[in-house]
């Protein structure tokens, strides 16, 4: 293929110049896609050359080590304590204490049991004397897999806390070699409101994430490998269990009794991006004629709209869209209206049709996320510098030429993204949908699927009816969704971020 | 004359023979009459929902918005259910989620802003990836570990305090982006001049922050008020551990709506009410917020 200079490039038609960049695209995928598995190889190729270079430091650290460098290795923080560093050695210790107690306090119990989730389900056993069935309960598979997960995160961070230790030792030994002072305890305590500050103020966010955000995360993302459902609860009826790809071959099986799955999951994926292409683009286009006719030099009460408008965003979601899912019901205000006019003959379904309530979504979310947009519009109009368009002006450009040529080229670029994150955001946007329809109306060309989805479902309220609203509610299939969910919005995120320069830079922007 | 028309309002043909002050003249009168129909659509359901509250005559729902006969039984009968228990429990938990979730929004986005230490790109990189996945597929294991811990159900308040707060480290980018805007040669003066870091953060950007701490306070208050999905999940259909939120959305059900429609209206109203005022007051810390934190991403 021919490859334009810049100068050649700007010579060429329109429409050549599209087709130009539309081939350069499709020929950079094949050597992007080698990049990327160049990328990957090259880290874990370095990754295994760290751990390398680890081990190696740690074997010279014990055989250079002093005597209480290597009782480190077995005793943590004895090191710092035998050479006056009493805090440090004593939180590390703390820590391998901890560890132990709570490994024999049950770690190594559910650790065991964590290949099998368990063997030993619920029992009914006749009671002779009583003349009735007790039923007694054994293992507990969802107990063993969450501190299963819980033991490995500890494990884990026992041998970081190691590894530091070790560090720790090597040093403290090479600043006594070399004739300095250690570091006191009050050295280290001012260290942490000083240059160690950064560590202090993250603490407690991260341990928040860790406990309720990634544990959940990495236990979710093992439950689509076993039969975690309602009738398999792993406790009270029957345990669960390791099922390999059985979910997702549930899922995505485009043969036999499960196909309607794909069929329903192909529907809604679809349905989903048609959605966050028109939820985000609508708001984004509308928002900006909004806030640049409220900005326009002359318009009076510019406070006044604005504040009207913000209404949607003041007033909580779940009044507001319920309130507005009712209005547009069959026996709601507007239908009455229209028929009270005598514009209408019957009523329109606005909810009960398909198409009418995927339109209706789309149409009332602009008016959920347009004062959004306004509001965020006007702040960056103002920020285009004014000579622009006076310089645009001279030259003879109309309104709409400074439109495409000046106001929209910034804004796509400082809010690209925001465009990014609020098409991802759109494609996770429970609230307008659940709210206004619920889904619904329900798909009547798959039965059999779980959790009914409807015509309107985005992926995350399927996902919610199969944990919530389904007989039985299907959580290992729920949490194959999720992992789709991720997927998609990791691979649209993925490209998008290599196309625009303004979020690879973070810097650029400080 | 500045940037007096960005949109197309009249052919160029027009314009010309029109002279610059009618065809402004025009434009104005035209986006006028556009706002005029723009705000009335925008508020119509809220007007309809504050009418419908003081309708007397029938509870279910009807095709007409006025009021036959007006009255405030909606709002007395209220007060016979457990609304009140409800808007106690949202108010406790948006108190509690606004107090904690600032402190934690605040430490995560100060320190990703400015301090540069090893960890801080693969840190900022995973919570990005962890964003991707959605939040709901978590609630099943922690409705499961808040019973555990005896916090679901009727007592569901101090469960959906905890979760709320423990998760908003996630939600960091747009109080980062406002810290990325306040100058970092004022922290290094500040650190020349023999201040400490936490120094730093409490005498020069605190003070500087004020908006974004608004901004962030205001959000995570006005959340809970709106917070369905979580809320509905530890709760479990439990009347006593309900917000609002799930409350009132259980009388819409088929089976209740009938005799709760206008009532639901009424809660509405009195939700609404507070959360807007106090919006209102605050928004211009609400749009700094957004601006700042859209450009940033």
């Amino acid at each position: 293929m021919k490859k334009y200079t810049d100068l050649e490039y700007l010579q060429l038609p329109k429409w050549k110049r599209l087709v130009y960049t539309l081939v350069c695209f499709v020929c950079a995928i094949p050597s992007g896609i080698w990049n990327f598995v160049k990328k990957i190889f090259t880290a874990v190729v370095g990754f295994f050359k760290a751990i390398g270079t680890e081990c190696a430091d740690i074997y010279f650290t014990f055989v250079n080590g002093d005597w209480k460098t290597r009782v480190s290795f077995v005793v943590m923080g004895f090191g710092s304590i035998a050479r006056g560093q009493i805090l440090r050695g004593l939180l590390f210790l703390a820590m391998e204490i901890i560890f132990v107690v709570y490994m024999f306090a049950g770690g190594a119990h559910w650790m065991g049991q964590l290949m099998t989730l368990g063997t030993r389900g619920p029992e009914k056993v006749y009671d002779p004397i009583m003349d009735v069935y007790n039923t007694y309960y054994h293992d507990n598979s969802f107990k063993i897999l969450l501190y299963g997960v819980l033991t490995i995160f500890f494990i884990v961070g026992l041998i970081f806390t190691w590894r530091i230790n070790i560090k720790q030792n090597k040093i403290s030994q090479q600043i006594l070699a070399s004739g300095k002072k250690l570091k006191s305890g009050k050295d280290d305590l001012r260290s942490l409101v000083d240059d160690n500050f950064h560590a202090t103020l993250l603490s407690l966010p991260l341990v928040g994430i860790l406990v309720f955000t990634v544990m959940p995360m990495v236990f979710m993302i093992l439950v689509a490998f076993t039969n975690y459902d309602s009738l398999h609860n792993g406790y009270t009826n029957n345990l669960f269990s390791w099922v390999g790809l059985e979910s997702f071959n549930t899922m995505f099986n485009w043969t036999g009794d499960n196909v309607n799955y794909s069929v329903t999951f192909g529907e809604i994926l679809s349905w989903t991006l048609i959605w966050a292409f028109f939820a985000t683009f609508t708001n984004y286009f509308l928002g900006m004629g909004v806030a640049m006719m409220i900005n326009k030099k002359g318009i009076k009460w510019k406070k006044f709209w604005r504040s009207c408008l913000v209404m949607t965003v003041a007033v909580p979601q779940f009044i507001s869209l319920m309130y507005v899912s009712k209005m547009f019901a069959n026996n709601g205000i507007v239908n009455g209206f229209l028929l009270d006019m005598k514009w209408i003959s019957e009523v329109l379904p606005f909810w009960t049709d398909v198409n009418w309530a995927r339109v209706m979504v789309i149409i009332l979310n602009v008016w959920v996320g347009i004062p959004y947009l306004m509001l965020m519009v006007t702040g960056i109009l103002m920020n285009i510098p004014q000579d622009l368009y006076e310089s645009a002006k001279i030259d003879g450009a109309n309104a709409w030429q400074q439109y495409t040529k000046i106001t929209l080229p910034y804004m796509l670029f400082v809010t690209g993204p925001y465009l990014l994150t609020s098409f991802t955001g759109n494609m996770n946007n429970f609230n307008v949908i659940f709210l206004l329809t619920g889904g619904g109306p329900n798909m009547t060309d798959v039965p059999g699927v779980l959790g009914a989805p409807g015509e309107t479902d985005l992926l995350v309220t399927w996902l919610f009816k199969m944990i919530t609203t389904s007989e039985p509610a299907a959580y290992n299939l729920a949490s194959v969704i999720g992992i789709m969910v991720f997927v998609v919005v990791a691979g649209i995120s993925l490209v998008v971020y290599n196309v625009m320069p303004s979020i690879k830079n973070e810097e650029d922007f400080q | 004359m500045m940037k007096n028309d960005n949109r197309p309002t009249l052919p160029p043909q027009a314009k010309r023979s029109l002279g610059i002050k009618a065809t402004n003249f025009i434009s104005n009168l035209v986006i006028y009459v556009l706002l005029t129909i723009i705000t009335v659509i925008w508020l119509i359901p809220f007007v309809c929902i504050v009418l419908q509250s003081f309708r007397v005559e029938s509870t279910w729902m009807v095709g007409y918005v006025l009021p036959q006969k007006w009255g405030l039984d909606n709002y007395m009968a209220l007060f016979e259910t457990k609304f009140p228990v409800w808007y106690m429990n949202t108010f406790l938990i948006a108190l509690f989620t606004a107090a904690g979730q600032t402190i934690i929004t605040l430490c995560m986005s100060y320190t990703l802003s400015r301090f540069r230490f090893k960890l801080r790109k693969p840190l900022m990189r995973f919570m990005l990836i962890l964003g991707m996945f959605p939040g709901m597929l978590g609630m099943i294991i922690l409705y499961n570990v808040l019973k555990d811990l005896g916090m679901t159900e009727a007592s569901s308040v101090p469960g959906l305090i905890l979760v709320n707060i423990a998760s908003s480290g996630m939600g960091y980018y747009v109080s980062k982006g406002f810290f990325d805007t306040i100058p970092k040669s004022l922290d290094e003066a500040a650190r020349i001049d023999g201040a400490t870091r936490l120094q730093v953060l409490t005498k020069i950007i605190l003070p500087l922050a004020k908006p974004i701490v608004i901004y962030t306070i205001l959000t995570a208050f006005m959340a809970p008020w709106g917070d369905f999905v979580f809320a509905r999940y530890i709760s479990n259909n439990n009347i006593d551990g309900m917000n609002v939120a799930v409350g009132l959305y259980s009388w819409l059900n088929l089976d209740q709506i009938n005799s709760h429609y206008t009532m639901f209206c009424a809660g509405g109203v009195l939700v609404a009410l507070p959360v807007t005022i106090l919006f209102m007051c605050l928004q211009k810390y609400y749009v700094e917020g957004v601006t700042g934190g859209a450009v940033k991403g």
